[in-house]
């Protein structure tokens, strides 16, 4: 180590042990202890299962990394979520008079969707960044207000898609291209376009500026006000994303839909590496948290060492776990 | 008399990187001993060992003469090492009096006592001349405030040995004077006394002894006596030291710059003044004249009413992003809270402002590589590895860095706030060449400065300002301290609007 490309080579090998490996190790553990456990369960019917049914959380997952990345929190994805599903459904609903039960139909009512998250993170943003109250007491507050609309919209019952409709839509979660079923391309998609966003663009650039230090931001004539809003009407879209795969599995929505999603995604980002006070995020990183999430749940439903009621415990642990080991590798730095 | 606090080749390495290399320091019992060099020559870490902040890598530390390891600051300060920060340690939210006594609160019973606890951090602040009610929460307080709350609390500890970093970087002179005073009295009850600053004509009005470190070796130990400001500078840099300042550049008639009836609510009331193609323009007054308000207000991070234009052309206010497209750049005086991302690399610090220029879709990596290979040659910017977070550069090289960043954006008209804070002397000589050469090229250039000498030496005409309004200006053979003063404390106004 005399001369310094050594040196720093050696260092950033380091660091990528300590930073990067960690999730993913975890992640590779988790796939040996599953196929250890149950054979099954590397079997396609096992794999498309579990990709598809993280992939709501994932694209979530994804949104909430750029916010938590700009120094921002989001409390109300799973409430704005069953909102938005509430909203999609009953549009869907009343717009089949008028355009049958087709394409159309179905078009229509994913931009409803696209369109309804846009506007509820647009005042998320709105009020965070232009209104200057804290993200975590806004979101707190959209949590209840889009959790108690959906109730109300369904009359404390639940809302479902008309049966035509239903079948038609259905394909959306069930079906796929080239065996890889569709929720799973979208989810890859987003990550991947996520993914760039955050290391390639402007745009990841000024997310991490403005969570590691707002003032040198503003100093360095980033406009942070449009920045951070911009990170929460992204996450209302991908929201409107995930509820377009979501509504078509079930056809349906009540207020207890998407409950602890919002926990969920800030886990899978947290555990992935991206820092929650901000300034640092991976999406990559994001989308092996959401895998590590999904693959305890899956081996605990398929092995039964280990009761599947404790999968909340397995979680916490997890996340808590993952958030020590970061630190450390950060002190040996 | 013996050392009460010793280091006896004492070394120090972060990762493969040895940073001091066996120095031998001494302090004694009623003398100031002045630790001196330039920015990155070990002074820092050396404080930090003597405070128990960082441990050694080896040699050894003695503490009245016994070797001594402290497990960490805590068990320093209960032998009676305090430190005074630069960078100060101060709990924002809470008061003076509680900040002064946090960690060792009075307690009448299982209650704090609050009245006496008050009283004291009164006397103690009485001594430092400095009339702020302890009962004030410290961020409602001034830069100086703070810094004399800081030491009131190093006071009130008894403290046998003090380390003071860079006391007087953030005090006006007449603080300074207090402080030193003090300084004095400490000294004369016997307290050990570790002082640095880069402003040489204090220690040579201070100091007892005098270390000058270069490099992270120990270069001489001597009495300050007899030892001229220009011999300490010479020892610090290693070689022979010319003018500090170069020649000023003579100034086109083209106006590019004309600020008219700005007023920043609160600061600034009313401000109007020109600045012309290839001039370097002084901004001179007080710590709290409004200056770098005044600043902010003309670039957009504050808001402002009043008309800016930049050749002739009126700039959009409150946006810093059009300041900036009309070639109209600040760079400010805090470059830890406002300058720098000191998590992050070099490169994602150096391209922040002119990001837009690097792609704008896609940021291309090679050409900020590129940039960060010429901002390091061009400003010779000295980093271990280009991988490191900005905020392990010394200060100088921070400043650099901050320099190189404001200038890739390829501005016309520059406005530096304190360039050289904090910064050593062979630093500053390359700073003001910098500027000297930027206003050569016909660029134009507002120094913003609290040190006179630098408002002297560099620029063609200064403007004074004294309680937010412009107080006066003066051109040529007018600018000279006396006037400045006079100007910034309102004396003699009238005259300066005659003259």
């Amino acid at each position: 180590m005399t001369d310094t490309t050594a040196t720093t080579g050696h260092r950033k090998g380091r660091r990528i042990s300590l930073h990067v490996l960690g999730p993913v190790l975890a992640l590779i553990a988790l796939v040996i202890l599953g196929a250890s456990l149950n054979s099954n369960f590397l079997s396609y019917g096992n794999v498309t299962n579990v990709l598809a049914r993280s992939a709501f959380i994932g694209i979530i997952a994804v949104g909430m990394t750029f916010v938590i990345t700009a120094g921002g929190i989001d409390l109300s994805v799973g409430s704005m979520a069953a909102f938005v599903a509430g909203v999609m459904i009953m549009a869907m609903n009343a717009m089949i008079p008028t355009l049958g039960v087709g394409v159309s139909l179905v078009m229509a009512g994913m931009a409803v969707a696209l369109v309804t998250g846009f506007s509820a993170g647009l005042i998320n943003g709105f009020l965070i960044s232009k209104v200057g109250i804290e993200a975590f007491i806004v979101t707190l507050g959209s949590m209840g207000i889009y959790r108690s609309l959906t109730t109300w919209l369904a009359d404390g019952g639940t809302l479902s898609l008309n049966f035509d409709a239903r079948s038609f839509y259905r394909p959306v979660y069930y079906d796929g291209l080239f065996g890889i079923a569709w929720p799973i391309i979208v989810f890859a998609l987003v990550a991947i376009l996520g993914e760039l966003a955050m290391r390639k663009t402007p745009f990841g650039r000024h997310c991490a500026a403005l969570g590691a230090n707002e003032q040198v931001a503003k100093y360095s004539a980033v406009k942070v006000d449009r920045v951070r809003m911009a990170t929460y009407v992204l996450l209302g879209m991908l929201v409107g994303v995930a509820t377009i795969m979501y509504v078509p599995r079930l056809g349906s929505a009540s207020g207890s839909t998407g409950v602890l999603w919002e926990l969920e995604a800030i886990a899978a980002v947290i555990i992935g590496g991206t820092v929650l006070k901000g300034g640092f995020g991976r999406v990559w990183g994001t989308v092996v948290g959401v895998l590590i999430l999904s693959l305890i749940d899956n081996i605990l439903n398929l092995a039964s060492i280990v009761s599947p009621y404790l999968n909340g415990a397995i979680q916490g642990v997890i996340v808590i776990l993952a958030v020590v080991l970061q630190r450390e590798g950060k002190s040996a730095d | 008399m013996s050392a009460v606090l010793e280091t006896r080749g004492v070394t120090r390495s972060f990762g493969p990187i040895e940073v001091l290399h066996g120095v031998d320091f001494s302090l004694v019992p009623g003398e100031v001993h002045a630790l001196i060099g330039e920015n990155g020559a070990g002074k820092s870490t050396m404080m930090k060992i003597l405070g128990g902040y960082l441990a050694p890598s080896g040699g050894t530390v003695l503490l009245d003469g016994e070797p001594v390891t402290f497990p960490d600051q805590r068990a320093a300060e209960d032998a009676g090492i305090l430190m005074i920060h630069q960078e100060f340690n101060l709990a924002l939210q809470l008061t003076v009096e509680e900040n002064i006594f946090l960690g060792r609160e009075k307690r009448r019973g299982p209650f704090l006592d609050r009245r006496a606890m008050q009283d004291e951090a009164r006397k103690l602040l009485r001594r430092l001349d400095c009339h702020v009610d302890p009962g004030t929460r410290v961020r409602d307080l001034s830069v100086p405030n703070r810094q004399m709350v800081e030491i009131a609390r190093a006071l009130g500890r008894n403290a046998r040995v003090l380390i003071m970093d860079e006391p007087t970087a953030v005090l006006t002179g007449r603080e300074t004077d207090v402080l030193l005073k003090q300084i004095e009295r400490l000294k004369a009850q016997g307290a050990a006394i570790l002082y640095t600053s880069h402003k040489l004509d204090e220690v040579a009005r201070i100091a007892d002894r005098v270390t000058v470190l270069r490099d992270g070796a120990h270069i001489v130990t001597r009495a300050a006596e007899g030892f001229t400001e220009h011999a300490m500078a010479e020892a610090m840099v290693g070689r022979e030291l010319s003018g500090l300042f170069p020649a000023r550049p003579v100034p086109g008639d083209e106006v590019v710059l004309e600020v008219e009836g700005l007023t920043v609510p609160g600061h600034v009331r009313d401000a109007s003044f020109k600045l012309r193609r290839g001039e370097v323009l002084g901004f001179a007054g007080l710590v709290g004249a409004g200056r770098t308000e005044l600043m902010e207000g003309i670039v957009g991070l504050r808001p402002a009413t009043g008309t800016v234009r930049v050749n002739g052309v009126p700039i959009r206010p409150g946006s810093v992003l059009s300041a900036r497209q009309a070639g109209l750049v600040y760079l400010t005086e805090d470059r830890k809270e406002k300058g720098l991302l000191l998590g992050k690399n070099l490169t994602e610090n150096l391209t922040l402002l002119a990001l837009d220029r690097f792609g704008r879709i896609a940021i291309d990596k090679r050409a900020e590589d590129r940039a960060l290979t010429g901002a390091i040659r061009e400003f010779d910017i000295r980093a271990k590895d280009r991988r490191m977070p900005a905020g392990s550069l010394s200060g100088g090289n921070q400043q650099k860095l901050l320099l190189a960043k404001t200038m890739l954006a390829e501005p016309r008209i520059v406005i530096i706030d304190e360039p050289t804070r904090g910064i050593d002397i062979g630093t500053k000589q390359q700073i003001y060449e910098f500027i000297a050469a930027l206003a050569a090229e016909g660029k134009s250039v507002i120094v913003v400065s609290s040190e006179l000498p630098e408002i002297i030496g560099l620029s063609a005409r200064v403007v004074v300002m004294g309680r937010g309004h412009i107080a006066g200006e003066l051109t040529g053979a007018q600018i000279t301290e006396d006037a400045i003063l006079r100007r910034a404390m309102g004396v003699g106004e009238m005259a300066g609007a005659d003259a």
